[in-house]
């Protein structure tokens, strides 16, 4: 019998030449190390591999072809949506050994630079209130997921990618295989979610107590918890209908402002005054996360995440302030701003130390470093003192986290404590044939 | 355990004047596996979603047991959405994956000993219960999946499609396993997929749903024997069923030129509706291949023959002896009959062979309507 001959067929958007160079007629467990990036994994029921390609890396599944396709499709609505989630790069079908025998269709997506899986996270050091703060990052995630109609079916930490935001995380959507967009989501569909959300984060938490990279004294069950009551502080703060008296007027200022507090515009917000005029009722419509970063974006082309924005733009509104430049255009004096203090700052960090963080990340750290000195040597520290001493002294002692190319994944971890991040002999993404 | 109702359950879905799910009544019993079946867009998954509380529904009824859920959170149900997250945790033990679940809702400890070590018996598991999951093969890492969701006990399982991203031969493996396991359980279960042989492998009974509406109900056995109508007939069965639709002339139905009696009942039963037509159905194996000039007898040109060793078909295109053959379709397309031949007398492709349908294995429906007659 003649073998059928291998002839794939790329699905892309905006194809990469160098998809062709990877070597697809090898099952994906089986391909070879120097084509691999070892980056930390999350679990998968599927095999996942970052391979290196172009300069980048790319996270490569295999997975059924039509479940392949449409994941890719609802990547890219989920995009254009604007909602925070992985790049799809494309779908290969068609794939064949040697021998003739079909492989599973793959889905290879952009890896996020400067993520981290929460399994990564947690080999680290790292505060005690990590787990917390990345339930509040996953909270506002699928708040916006839901405001965008998107049902997950399965949330969970694995399905998440966590990147720093200032003392903060934001977390981004990787696994849509199972997830759906409707026009509107039911009550029903939002709480399911929640629900699965809930006992899987407590389920992945109780597996780290019992792999010891979590304190057994944690409350796996209360932090599970604590995604559903933020969950719905923050779905009540963004929806719920607010009723006053006619007088009372100044409280849909109130409103947008609070909205604004917490990231969000408002882009259309219902107002009704019942028949006789005595008294009003709003409720926002349509609310867009990231008001502090597209703000940041206006005023300097800087494209960072929500929580640096905040903290960028206290700065920017300080540096205003100290220059006694409130009279000026805001762009005006942003300009001067990055050009005299942000990129100067950011800059002094040599370039073999930039892999560690983010930029926006490290300008955060600055200001943190910077308070820090100003009160042990009670004055203010200039950002260019505070810079030398933070490359020197903080910088040097922070994990490389762009992107971990050509070091072992057991390098992510810290010290002899063999990481739940990615270990071979347990293999997470195999544990479901 | 519990029964499952729809009563006249309606989903609509916001923006959309034609219901997803149209009025739907259909009853589960206790234990029994029921397959909801059909093309992509015909209500499937939203019925089931509705059962689980995803949809929201727009008019009438669901009931689990005697309790009404139209208006209950998914979470309140009872019930569990097998497959749908399998992960296994890579630290906890079998035991722990399987019970992991219970402990969150603060079940005593012994007592999640006890469900953990019954699910496993059921599952084989037994002796893994204190490994590791990378001690496990591939299937019974799924097996321990399995057991996360029976030992939770709930009253209905429901399974959206669970087998699609599996490829061919593990699919037919899981099958086989789920549809056994579900009969030792005998856990009341609704099962969703687009494949109809999933459906007739697998189901109690069937049900099967075209653009919202519930078209029949039944056995596998009645569904194959029995289609209510002709979409039903056409859709159950692979090789699908040949059907076209002939003018009555005389009693029987005017097959180009040959003629096809039909029963007197059956023609006495045609409406105004019809327009003088009936919808003839013939499966591929109710075609005997006979010599040239046998009465009632029609040529087909064969296209291919597909040979699957225990049964051969033959694909083949009617010719312009057959007067209507535009109106004959079946599973091979428009003008094209599927013919099951003697696996050890496979027609040459190119030449012609003489078939007759076999005058008690027939199905007639309403030209008009496409109901089933009688």
């Amino acid at each position: 019998m003649s073998v059928t001959p291998q002839r794939l067929q790329i699905t892309a958007a905006n194809p990469d030449p160098a998809l062709l160079d990877l070597p697809w007629h090898v099952p994906l467990e089986d391909w070879p190390a120097e084509t691999l990036a070892a980056l930390p994994r999350g679990i998968s029921r599927h095999i996942v591999r970052f391979a290196k390609m172009s300069g980048r890396v790319v996270a490569i599944k295999e997975i059924g072809e039509t479940v392949a396709y449409r994941e890719y499709e609802l990547l890219r609505q989920l995009r254009k949506l604007d909602v925070p989630s992985v790049e799809p790069v494309g779908v290969i079908t068609g794939r064949r050994s040697p021998e003739g025998e079909p492989l599973e269709a793959v889905l290879i997506t952009q890896h996020l630079q400067f993520s981290l899986p929460y399994r990564a996270l947690f080999s680290q050091s790292l505060r005690p209130d990590t787990a917390t703060r990345l339930i509040d990052a996953l909270a506002v995630l699928l708040v916006r997921l839901h405001l965008a109609g998107f049902y997950w079916g399965d949330v969970s930490l694995s399905n998440t990618l966590f990147r720093r935001d200032a003392e903060t995380f934001a977390a981004y959507l990787v696994d849509a295989e199972t997830g759906d967009l409707h026009d509107v989501l039911t009550p029903g569909q939002r709480g399911y979610d929640l629900e699965v959300a809930r006992v899987n984060i407590i389920g992945e938490l109780m597996d780290l107590q019992a792999g010891e990279f979590l304190d057994e004294d944690e409350d796996a069950v209360g932090i599970g918890e604590a995604l559903v009551v933020r969950y719905e502080e923050l779905w009540r703060a963004l929806t719920e209908t607010e009723s006053f008296g006619f007088g009372e007027r100044w409280r849909v200022q109130a409103r947008i402002d609070r909205l604004n507090d917490l990231g969000f515009d408002v882009g259309e917000l219902d107002i009704t005054t019942d028949l006789d005029g005595t008294s009003v009722r709003i409720q926002p419509k349509v609310v867009d996360a990231g008001h502090h970063s597209r703000r940041l974006m206006r005023l300097t082309g800087l494209d960072v995440q929500e929580n640096q924005a905040r903290r960028l733009l206290n700065d920017l509104d300080e540096f205003r302030a100290a220059t006694d430049r409130q009279a000026d255009d805001e762009a005006f004096v942003a300009h001067d701003w990055v050009t005299d203090i942000f990129e100067p700052a950011v800059r002094s960090v040599p370039r073999e130390l930039r892999g560690k963080l983010e930029p926006a990340q490290i300008y955060h750290e600055l200001l943190d470093h910077r308070w820090y000195l100003s009160q042990q040597q009670h004055r203010d520290v200039p950002m260019t003192e505070v810079a030398t001493s933070y490359v020197a002294t903080i910088l040097p002692t922070r994990p490389d986290e762009q992107a971990v190319l050509g070091t072992r994944a057991e390098d992510l971890r810290d010290g002899d404590a063999a990481g739940p991040a990615a270990d071979d002999d347990l293999d997470p993404e195999r544990l479901i044939g | 355990m519990a029964t499952v109702s729809f009563d006249h359950a309606t989903r609509i879905y916001p923006g959309t004047e034609r219901p997803a799910v149209d009025a739907l009544n259909l009853h589960v019993e206790d234990g029994e596996f029921l397959v909801l079946v059909g093309p992509s867009g015909c209500g499937k998954s939203t019925s089931l979603r509705m059962l689980a509380g995803l949809e929201d529904v727009n008019a009438g009824r669901i009931l689990i047991g005697d309790r009404d859920v139209t208006d209950v959170q998914p979470k309140d149900r009872d019930i569990a959405m097998v497959f749908q997250n399998y992960a296994l945790y890579p630290h906890m033990t079998v035991a722990d994956n399987m019970g992991f679940a219970l402990k969150i809702a603060g079940t005593p400890k012994a007592e999640i000993r006890q469900r953990v070590e019954e699910a496993a018996k059921i599952l084989d598991l037994q002796q893994y219960l204190d490994r590791k999951p990378k001690a496990l093969s591939g299937g019974q890492r799924q097996r321990v999946a399995m057991g996360r969701a029976i030992v939770r006990q709930p009253q209905v399982f429901l399974m959206d499609e669970p087998l699609s991203n599996l490829d061919a031969k593990l699919r037919v493996q899981t099958r086989t396993q789920i549809a056994s396991l579900q009969r030792r359980l005998g856990v009341t279960t609704v099962y969703v997929t687009h494949d109809q042989t999933e459906a007739l492998t697998m189901g109690d009974r069937i049900a099967v749903l075209k653009d919202g509406i519930l078209q029949q109900v039944g056995t596998p056995r009645d569904m194959y024997d029995t289609p209510a109508n002709v979409f039903v007939a056409g859709f159950i069965g692979s090789p699908a069923m040949n059907i076209g639709t002939f003018p009555v002339l005389e009693g029987s139905a005017s097959v180009g030129s040959s003629r096809l009696a039909l029963p007197r009942e059956a023609v006495t039963r045609l409406t105004d509706d019809d327009k003088g037509h009936i919808t003839v159905g013939f499966r591929p194996e109710s075609l005997d291949v006979v010599p040239q000039g046998t009465p009632d007898a029609f040529p087909v040109v064969v296209n291919i023959v597909e040979e699957l060793g225990s049964d051969a078909y033959v694909y083949g295109a009617l010719t312009n002896d057959f007067g209507q053959a535009a109106s004959v379709h079946s599973g091979a397309g428009d003008a094209q009959v599927i013919v099951r031949v003697d696996p050890r007398q496979v027609p040459p492709k190119g030449s012609t062979i003489y078939v007759r349908i076999r005058p008690t294995e027939q199905h007639l429906f309403h030209a008009g309507s496409g109901e089933r007659i009688g």
